[in-house]
């Protein structure tokens, strides 16, 4: 690539002076040697070995010596059908999985994008004290280990810990936060007296688990591991929005201002259309992030209670390290990664920016030609006319308050 | 031309690294050896031990007596901790250089034996029937033994003597039936604490199944009777009792084992196994306790046992000296070092009466022993289990006989 760039502009030149004729082979090997240490190491521990997991995934590998042994045979999709297709404890083991990490993407995605927009608003506002001692101290947890975080968050969120001495100060009785695998949806429901599901729902199963358990909500446990991953990754998420919103620059702001854009209409009229990038960025990460969360689960539940924080790159963990079947593991892997490359597909083109409907469009031309066709003066008055209604509104105002 | 020239790059550079990696794959000592019945015996070969220890006392004691045996045979061998040791074997087996001696788990011993990772050392054991006959049943796979037993436990159920002379319950109410049980547990829950907590789980719960003359597996291990009559009667009694509101949970009490909750007076009475003992005295000094036998059900008398074996890879390069190391480890007098160092129970018949004499407080867990069951050790179980673990957290709002249905299932599907 390089050899292309630096070529082209001295083409013209090298055609009167032979002798600085430029050797692009020996260009194009010297940059494939610069590149090949990377290649290498990325051929090696990522290229290789994902090509490796894809063969396990379709063996019988019981996990002694090497996948690539005599006695390791060609099996199919069969552990593909195993968790897919299959009635048993495999499938309804990734079913659970599967609804679980649903359930969590669905809530932290959303949440962790709103709040750390939100707080770097607030932190890009210039007449706020402290900036620098805030943006830190937001941005810390996300700089702490997973496994810290998940330690503090068991004795926090303990049957007798800090977190339910504190709802009790408000009279409220804490749940047994990581020891409760009822669904929230399904506490909310019996709560107005809904105990257990209607036919059509319990009936009806996929992948092993009814309808009823699909809509069963996130368990309490996994509501408290979604607060504390919302709390540790908002403040990385935080730091790409800081960083758009400071290159987005005062210009439009003010320019806003001056027509009149209350606070509100500023931040999702002219802000948030400009941060697109960045949330879409932010969203993707997210979703990738969420479909592949392991380590607070390695750490803190393991899966329990009763398989609610049970999530698909811990359950590909464990059928392979626990139970030994290998090719079932690397199979939910190859899954995961399938339902990432197809969630993160939906999500760009739902953000993609749609074409302008015809009437739309015209509008828009339209009013582009009115306001080309006026001429200066014409300009002027709008505004004056505009300033005169706003007076005559604040004076209606001053008389009201008056009246009063 | 250029690209093609690109092109033919990329695939040389692919190409190249993808035999790098296949010289490395092939090198990595997979050969067949497994046939030859001799043991390798190559003496000048270090020998490792992983071991998963309960803490410092345990590796220190296992440490000196590795390190003894070093001395008298010669042999050098280290000892190393897991942090996680199903994790760490699994990838020494799969990496081919594995420890050589190991702690080895009930619940592991068939993925790990069926793939031949494992050594069948067992006929080459001179001790071998020392060992009681249920423990060595529970390290037999395919007919083969693979592992000596290290230790075992069993559940008894241990009272709070202060709470109990507090509810005005002498030596005489000691329960015996599923009724005294639940009569003791009511009289001895207050404000402060209920009568009796253990953990929801298979490893607690099973106890009443068996007494209930029900379980998970028939004894040989090759029939599931999760949903027979004898074990939902087991099951409901549990529900029964959580019902009652003088028996709980441990985690519903906000604490992570029967233990703790006993420990730390939440629960007068609770269902554990003999490694309480420690736990108590290092951080519950003060608590007073006594160990009793649990109460028989309509089957009669029923418990559970645990048992941790050592366990010697196939791949290990001095497979004579592992076993002489596994001979010394469970040797009477290296035994009863551990029992005394860090509280286990010994596996050996020949030690029961003198463990009992050195432990009289304790001697119930040893008595257990004549009538309890094991874990069901198939492969695949211990999904089986963590499965019928999750819905016993439900119980007390679940249908029993629900339970057992889709966990007669599960174990169908991995008996056939």
């Amino acid at each position: 690539m390089s050899a292309t760039q630096a070529a082209t502009p001295r083409k013209g030149r090298a055609r009167k002076i032979p002798r600085q004729h430029i050797d692009r082979r020996g260009q194009e090997i010297s940059g494939w040697l610069f590149c090949l240490p990377m290649i290498v190491i990325l051929g090696v521990f990522m290229f290789v070995p994902i090509l490796m997991a894809l063969w396990v995934s379709v063996s019988d590998w019981t996990g002694r010596g090497t996948p690539f042994g005599g006695n390791v045979s060609f099996v199919g999709a069969e552990n593909y059908t195993d968790v897919l297709a299959k009635p048993g404890l495999a499938q309804s083991d990734f079913g659970t999985a599967l609804r679980n990490n649903a359930w969590y993407t669905l809530i932290v995605v959303p949440l962790q994008t709103l709040l750390s927009l939100a707080l770097a608003v607030m932190l890009n506002r210039k007449i706020l004290k402290a900036r620098g001692f805030f943006r830190t101290a937001f941005y810390f947890p996300s700089v702490t280990s997973s496994v810290a975080i998940t330690v503090l968050w068991l004795f926090l969120f303990n049957a007798a810990g800090p977190i339910n001495a504190m709802l009790k100060w408000f009279g409220v009785n804490g749940p047994n936060w990581f020891n409760d695998p009822q669904g929230i949806i399904h506490i909310f429901l019996g709560a107005l007296g809904v105990k257990n599901g209607p036919a059509v729902l319990t009936e009806h199963s996929f992948l092993g688990v009814s309808a009823w358990d699909w809509l069963a909500g996130p368990s309490v446990a996994m509501f408290a591991i979604i607060l504390m991953v919302i709390f540790t990754t908002s403040g990385t998420y935080m730091l790409m929005f800081i960083a758009a919103l400071q290159s987005i620059g005062e210009a439009t702001e003010e320019a806003a201002i001056m027509d009149g854009a209350t606070p509100w209409q500023r931040m999702w009229k002219v802000t948030v259309p400009q941060l697109k990038p960045t949330i879409f960025t932010v969203v993707t990460l997210g979703i990738i992030g969420t479909w592949q969360v392991f380590d607070q689960i390695y750490t803190g539940t393991q899966g329990g209670p009763a398989k609610t924080t049970l999530t698909t790159a811990y359950l590909s963990y464990s059928a392979a390290f626990n139970s030994q079947e290998w090719g079932r593991g690397a199979a939910i892997s190859f899954i995961l990664f399938v339902i990432i490359i197809v969630m993160t597909w939906i999500q760009r083109w739902v953000m993609k920016d749609k074409k302008m409907s015809r009437r739309k469009r015209a509008e828009y031309e339209a009013m582009k030609a009115e306001a080309r066709s006026m001429t200066k003066s014409e300009v002027m008055s709008l505004g004056a006319s505009r300033s005169g209604k706003h007076a005559a509104a604040a004076t209606a105002t001053a008389t009201v308050a008056g009246k009063e | 031309m250029r690209n093609r020239n690109k092109l033919t790059m990329i695939t040389a550079a692919s190409v190249a690294v993808l035999t790098l990696l296949a010289g490395c794959g092939g090198g990595s000592g997979f050969d067949d050896n497994a046939s030859s019945d001799k043991p390798t015996s190559d003496s000048s070969q270090e020998l490792t031990v992983l071991i998963g220890s309960s803490g410092d006392t345990e590796t220190k004691a296992v440490k000196d007596a590795v390190a003894a045996w070093s001395e008298k045979s010669g042999t050098k061998a280290t000892v190393q901790v897991a942090n996680d040791l199903a994790q760490q074997l699994s990838q020494g087996f799969a990496g081919g250089d594995p420890a050589d001696v190991f702690y080895l788990a009930p619940e592991q011993l068939a993925g790990h034996a069926s793939n031949g990772s494992l050594l069948a050392y067992g006929d080459q054991l001179k001790n071998k029937s020392d060992f009681y006959d249920n423990l060595l049943q529970t390290f037999t796979y395919d007919g083969k033994l693979y592992a000596a037993p290290k230790d075992v436990s069993t559940l008894q159920l241990v009272i709070n003597t202060d709470m109990w002379s507090e509810a005005g319950l002498t030596d005489a109410d000691y329960p015996t039936t599923w009724d005294e049980l639940a009569d003791v547990a009511k009289k001895l829950t207050n404000d402060d604490h209920v009568g009796l907590a253990f953990n929801g789980e298979y490893a607690r719960i099973g106890v009443f199944l068996k007494q209930a003359g029900g379980g998970l597996v028939s004894d040989d291990g090759s029939k599931a009777i999760a949903n027979t009559d004898e074990s939902l009667k087991g099951l409901t009694e549990v529900k029964d009792l959580l019902d009652t509101g003088t028996v709980k949970y441990a985690s519903d009490l906000g604490t992570g084992w029967g233990g703790e909750a006993f420990g730390s007076k939440k629960a007068a009475m609770t269902i554990e196994g003999n490694w309480i003992t420690g736990g108590l005295s290092a951080d519950y000094p003060d608590v007073k306790y006594k160990v009793v036998a649990l109460p028989e059900g309509p089957a009669g008398k029923g418990t559970m046992h645990f048992t941790n074996g050592w366990g010697i890879a196939a791949d290990s390069k001095n497979q004579q000296g592992a076993i002489d190391l596994v001979e010394y480890l469970t040797s009477d007098d290296v035994v009863m070092g551990f029992a005394k160092a860090f509280g286990i129970m010994p596996a050996t018949k020949t030690l029961a009466d003198t463990w009992k004499g050195e432990f009289p407080d304790l001697s119930a867990f040893m008595d257990g022993l004549d009538y309890s069951v094991t874990v069901p050790t198939a492969k695949g179980a211990a999904d089986v289990v963590t499965d019928f673990n999750a819905q016993l957290e439900g119980l007390k709002t679940g249908d029993p006989k629900t339970i057992l249905d889709k966990t007669q299932t599960n174990l169908e599907a991995i008996l056939k």
